[in-house]
């Protein structure tokens, strides 16, 4: 399978030309004109970028709906029950959720900060949204490939807690503001062991784009075997920076209702909830993109099933942590995330470090 | 009020507090400075009420106290109205009343392992021990043909002898039981981050616990060794071989494993009855009104010592019925094991102590 | 790890302990003993007295209820205070007139019993003297009656 831009850019081409073909059978001056300008490289360009666009939106967000089934179906059996049952095998259980949030009443509590609190779940969504951009599924099919994708990923999803903090602040209403401030909180304490995880393996691999770090983990070494102590602090870091139990304390539903998304009702809520799984999504792929070889496999599967096998792996040990602990507290996790996580990043930065400079990679 | 501090009220729609009650706590950051529990929003006026019943139709009102033990109130109002109308239960209705309130005292702290499950965070354990309860609910469904109200206890006895083979089918569920609760322990002991929510939290010691009135397991766990099935023994408790569990450390984590201690005396305690039941009949009759007096019983509830006090003018109607609900009381000692302590603690520390908002507001 | 604190047989006997209470208090009427059991009537006047005593030498830890009974022409209060140490659960009844239901509050002896008199006061309207927090639990704050009164009634059954 060649490029998927390059694939999209020659039918693009081809529907262009089509309807210019068309306009120009009318043969109205000012038609054929506009038929003219369709086929020029930047009209070209940009239809082009948008159906990418599109289509990976679509397809990511079914891979986050397909991890909220999974979740549903492995956490059932981890209880000992069956998970959900509607529809064929459970996989409609989404979209009667989906289509119950959607008819749900928008409500706007009285005393909110109307115009934030309309924006903040917004500005919340869009950056992950934005981060299915910066994914790749293998070297063929991908949005863009900047030189510091990575980067780019990360810094997308630091946008998070601003937004959450304002959505919790926004609502007027004590549980959001405390389900904010922590948010904010946890995600800084976790977040700066992840980047010492990300820096490790740029260190090694000496590339910062998901396709370098892929195509050296290809060359050499999947990186969970050098860096064991990296992809162990990243993973628990992960599953802080998704806000899934053991750190799920936003909203610590027990405590605090619904965290900072309590006054939120309707489709903005049911988007916020499965916003939770994208991100999830999202830092499994980061988790199989810098530590298990991405895409990398033998050949007789495509390369993007390689990778999604691996990702839907990855949080099978998410779900299996859910299902084995309870919710620790606030406190904890920041002792966790600056006495425990840091120091072990530290030590795998250093690690890299000296195999890097010893020559071993 | 300085801005760094605020009241929130946690209810009395909550997800944490397990009926309708309200937690108010002062927050200084997130750490508790001030609380104060709010009840009254199930008051029933129980008590009242009971006054134009005629003493066979208190029967199962009792049950409606609380719904996770209602046979323990059950048998507590039959056993004070026997008192009362200076009758007792037959020999073997009494061994039948002790297994079947042992079944009772698990099932009620399996429904409270449930909750600690969910508000600390963990289905799994809920899941679990809804799982195991189903087994003890099977056992007093075919016993007494409910689920969760069984209105079983008669004045004067009980309403039926074991069904055919319970002897046998409440063996197997035992046998399987202590299988499962050692996976279920297993779930909660060698998990680092349960011990983290538990070991040392909403810490009392055994002086002040007793001054402010606690009782039932909390106050075991507080290393106070008191139990009224061994201090005040009523029905056949005193013929039982049991021990009464105690913990030193008076912490969310102690009281957790009093109760799961517990549960190992019951399943004793429900085979040694079983097994010495001598046979007989189940039940004597009781006159319509009993004499003018009083009579006062107390008993070890699941949760503690539960009394009720009745008065009779010669009616057939009861003049008085007070109801002492351990939670009441255990409830009202809930704040000093709160300051100090942060928000995120609430649901561990009120969880452990097993609200019933039915028996505590009556 | 501090010790257990067990309470395995009794320290003394009800008897003996009816003794002390008779020689101490006059005025206190023993109603009954049984095992295990003491029933008493005293005066209001001495009632504090009697609980701190019983409280402070007779080694009773806990109050187990506070109850108000409505005889229509006075009112009683019942206490129900219990010793481990000793194994026996005393009951002691206070006769209050009903024009002037005040008695003396236990709750700066026995923390356990605050709650019980809060509701004391709130459903029968017994007033408790030196209770450090005397206000309506049950029932909202603004409400007129006391309902668990005798006299209080709303139709045919409640």
């Amino acid at each position: 399978m060649s490029n998927l831009y390059i694939e999209l850019t020659n039918f693009t081409e081809w529907l262009l030309g089509l309807v210019a073909a068309l306009l120009d059978w009318t043969k109205l001056g000012f038609l054929s004109d506009f038929g003219d300008w369709l086929q020029t490289a930047p009209v070209v360009d940009f239809v082009s970028t948008l159906l990418v666009a599109v289509i990976f939106l679509i397809t990511a967000m079914m891979f986050g709906l397909c991890f909220i089934w999974q979740e549903r179906k492995t956490l059932g059996r981890f209880m000992d029950r069956r998970g959900t049952q509607v529809g064929f095998l459970g996989f409609f259980q989404n979209f009667a959720d989906g289509i119950k949030v959607i008819l749900k009443e928008h409500i706007v509590p009285k005393d909110s900060d109307h115009l934030l609190f309309e924006l903040a779940i917004f500005a919340y969504l869009a950056s992950t949204f934005m981060l299915f951009g910066c994914i790749p599924y293998s070297d063929n099919f991908y949005v863009i490939d900047v030189d510091l994708a990575v980067l780019l990923g990360i810094a997308i999803f630091a946008f998070g807690p601003f937004s959450i903090l304002i959505g919790g602040w926004s609502s007027n209403n004590k549980f959001t503001l405390i389900g904010g401030m922590r948010a904010a909180a946890q995600l800084i304490a976790l977040e700066i062991p992840l980047l010492l995880c990300i820096v490790s393996v740029a260190v090694l691999t000496g590339d910062l784009s998901f396709v370098g770090v892929v195509t050296w983990q290809e060359e050499n070494i999947w990186l969970i075997v050098p860096l064991c102590i990296g992809a162990l602090t990243f993973f628990i870091a992960a599953i802080g920076e998704s806000e899934r139990i053991p750190f799920d304390l936003p909203e610590a539903e027990a405590e605090l209702v619904e965290g900072w998304a309590t006054e939120y009702g309707d489709v903005r809520w049911g988007l916020q909830m499965a916003s939770d799984y994208f991100r999830a999504y999202i830092l499994c792929g980061l988790f199989t993109m810098l530590f298990l070889g991405g895409w990398a496999g033998p050949e007789f599967i495509w390369a993007e099933a390689w990778y999604l096998s691996k990702t839907f792996i990855v949080f099978f040990f998410f779900i299996w942590v859910r299902a084995a602990t309870v919710r620790i507290r606030t406190d904890q996790i920041l002792k966790l995330g600056w006495r425990r996580l840091l120091p072990l990043a530290v030590v795998n930065l250093l690690i890299a470090v000296a195999l890097k400079v010893a020559g071993v990679f | 009020m300085p801005s760094d501090e605020m009241w929130i009220n946690m209810g009395p729609q909550h997800p944490f507090n397990h009926g309708l009650w309200n937690l108010r706590v002062k927050l200084k950051g997130e750490t508790i400075t001030q609380a104060e529990p709010i009840i009254g929003y199930l008051h029933r006026g129980w008590e009242k009420m009971v006054e134009n019943r005629t003493y066979s139709q208190i029967v199962p009102l009792a049950d409606r106290l609380c719904y996770g033990s209602s046979l323990s109130w059950n048998h507590l109002y039959c056993l004070t109205a026997e008192k009362l109308f200076g009758i007792e239960a037959p020999e073997r209705a009494k061994y039948i009343r002790v297994a079947v309130l042992e079944l009772q005292r698990i099932t009620s702290h399996l429904t409270w392992l449930m909750a600690v499950g969910t508000d600390l965070g963990s289905y799994t354990i809920m899941t679990w021990s809804i799982r195991e309860r189903e087994l003890f609910l099977d056992l007093l469904c075919k016993l007494s043909g409910a689920r969760m109200t069984y209105n079983y206890c008669r004045i004067g006895g009980v309403r039926n002898d074991f069904p055919e083979n319970y002897e046998r089918d409440v063996n197997r569920t035992l046998d399987e039981f202590e299988r499962r609760l050692r996976d279920l322990e297993s779930l909660m002991d060698e998990n680092e981050p349960f011990l983290m929510r538990t070991v040392g939290i909403g810490k009392m010691d055994g002086k002040t616990a007793m001054n402010l009135g606690l009782t039932g397991p909390i106050m075991r766990a507080s290393g106070v060794d008191m139990d009224l099935r061994r201090l005040d023994p009523y029905e056949v408790y005193e013929d039982m071989k049991f021990e009464i569990c105690t913990h030193t450390d008076g912490d969310v984590y102690a009281r957790y494993r009093v109760r799961m201690d517990e549960m190992r005396e019951s399943m004793k305690i429900v085979r040694q009855a079983m097994a010495e039941a001598p046979s007989g009949p189940i039940r004597v009759k009781a006159p319509r009104c009993p004499p003018k007096g009083n009579a006062v019983c107390h008993v070890e509830d699941p949760r503690g010592e539960s009394l009720m006090y009745m008065v009779s003018d010669g009616t057939e109607r009861p003049y008085r019925l007070k109801v002492r609900s351990p939670n009441f009381v255990n409830l009202s000692a809930s704040p000093p094991m709160l300051l100090g302590f942060k928000i995120s603690d609430v649901p561990a520390i009120m969880g452990v102590m097993d609200m019933c908002i039915g028996e505590t507001d009556r | 790890m501090s010790q257990v604190i067990v309470y395995d047989s009794p320290d003394r006997s009800v008897e003996d302990v009816t003794n002390d209470i008779r020689s101490k208090f006059p005025s206190v009427e023993v109603l009954k003993v049984a095992p295990r059991r003491m029933h008493l009537r005293a005066p209001r006047e001495v009632f504090l007295d009697l609980c701190k005593f019983m409280k402070d030498d007779l080694s009773f830890e806990h109050n187990s209820c506070v109850t108000p009974v409505d005889y229509m022409d006075h009112f009683t209060v019942v206490y129900h205070i219990s010793s481990w140490t000793n194994h026996i659960m005393a009951e002691v009844q206070v006769d209050l007139p009903r024009d002037d239901p005040t008695v003396d509050s236990i709750t700066p002896l026995w923390g356990g019993a605050n709650w019980h008199e809060r509701e004391a006061y709130d459903l029968m309207g017994v007033v408790f003297k030196g209770h450090p927090d005397l206000r309506r639990i049950m029932l909202p704050e603004e409400f007129r009656f006391h309902p668990l009164r005798k006299d209080f009634t709303v139709g045919r059954r409640v």
